[in-house]
């Protein structure tokens, strides 16, 4: 089974990145952007039946730093054969 | 003073850092690579040196945070032994747990190399006994995650508990209150972004940094 890891930085947690991709999208004349948050996703391959709960601590312990980012983990069902 | 420093794949101040210590205390720390489980015995003093250990994957210090060798830096530091964290040690620290915040891109995205002036916030602690207290001292910083990060109430207890050790006179890398240095709770981790081991003998361009090292061996030999 597949699982994706979404990390984004906390709201209030200045992303100096996010900044300079909205700074870039208006200088290409993209006007309306109101706001860019940048973050990281990462694709886990994971033996059948790994649990939330371990994969909650994975990103407890690596994926995320929980002083400055959230995650999410979204669940990918295999495709049907 | 028996001292070690800790080498991960892609540290680059390790050398630096040796030096300085070899000069000051008269002997050549151990060299302790990164997969080691255990820091040689007697230690009196330990440095996490600077650089990009693991090529900065993940996050500045993450990888190596997560290393052998940082359980045993770990049971150290909680045992009283002085830890100092530099540059990328200092990112480590943090992503240890071992020191609270983190240090993140650096507010205008370029990389800041060169000297700036910082103010000695705490004289009293192991590692700047040497200083006076609002002291104006200059380090050479070096760095792209040095942005010092925290939540108000943690920056409020890191002030109010005198654990600010340097402050930057100067806005350096849009680091909250300006904050370049901070201690553990027990006084006896320090981590910050500036590099004393670049400023140890004139030819250097300055001495300021060799004080710091001065003022642990004194303390660690009283």
């Amino acid at each position: 089974m597949k699982a994706r890891v979404f990390i984004t930085l906390k709201n209030g947690v200045l992303d100096p990145q996010g900044k300079a991709i909205h700074h870039a999208l208006e200088g290409l004349g993209f006007s309306g952007v109101n706001d860019v948050r940048a973050g990281k996703l990462i694709e886990l391959d994971l033996a059948d039946g790994t649990s939330d709960p371990e994969i909650e601590d994975m990103c407890r312990k690596l994926l995320a730093n929980t002083v400055i980012e959230n995650f999410r983990i979204e669940r990918l069902e295999p495709a049907a054969a | 003073m028996n001292s070690a420093v800790i080498v991960f794949p892609g540290s680059n101040c390790d050398r630096d850092l040796a030096v300085a210590l070899e000069q000051v205390t008269g002997r050549k720390p151990a060299m302790v690579w990164h997969k080691e489980a255990e820091l040689p015995e007697g230690l009196d003093f330990i440095g996490v040196p600077g650089g990009f250990s693991y090529g900065d994957y993940l996050r500045s210090g993450a990888m190596a945070a997560r290393s052998p060798v940082m359980r045993a830096v770990k049971d150290a530091a909680a045992c009283g032994v002085p830890v100092i964290g530099i540059c990328n040690g200092f990112q480590v620290l943090t992503e240890a747990g071992m020191l609270p915040g983190a240090l993140m891109r650096n507010a205008r995205l370029s990389f800041v190399c060169r000297e700036v002036p910082l103010r000695v916030e705490n004289s009293q602690s192991l590692f700047t006994a040497n200083y006076d207290a609002g002291e104006e001292i200059v380090f050479p910083v070096a760095h792209h995650d040095g942005n010092f990060q925290a939540d108000e109430a943690t920056l409020d207890r890191l002030e109010g508990e005198g654990r600010v050790a340097f402050r930057y006179v100067d806005e350096v890398n849009g680091s909250a209150r300006r904050i370049a240095g901070i201690l553990n709770d027990s006084g006896n981790v320090l981590g910050l972004m500036p590099h004393p081991e670049r400023v140890i003998e004139p030819a250097h361009g300055g001495t300021d940094g060799r004080r710091l090292f001065e003022g642990l061996l004194e303390t660690v030999n009283a």
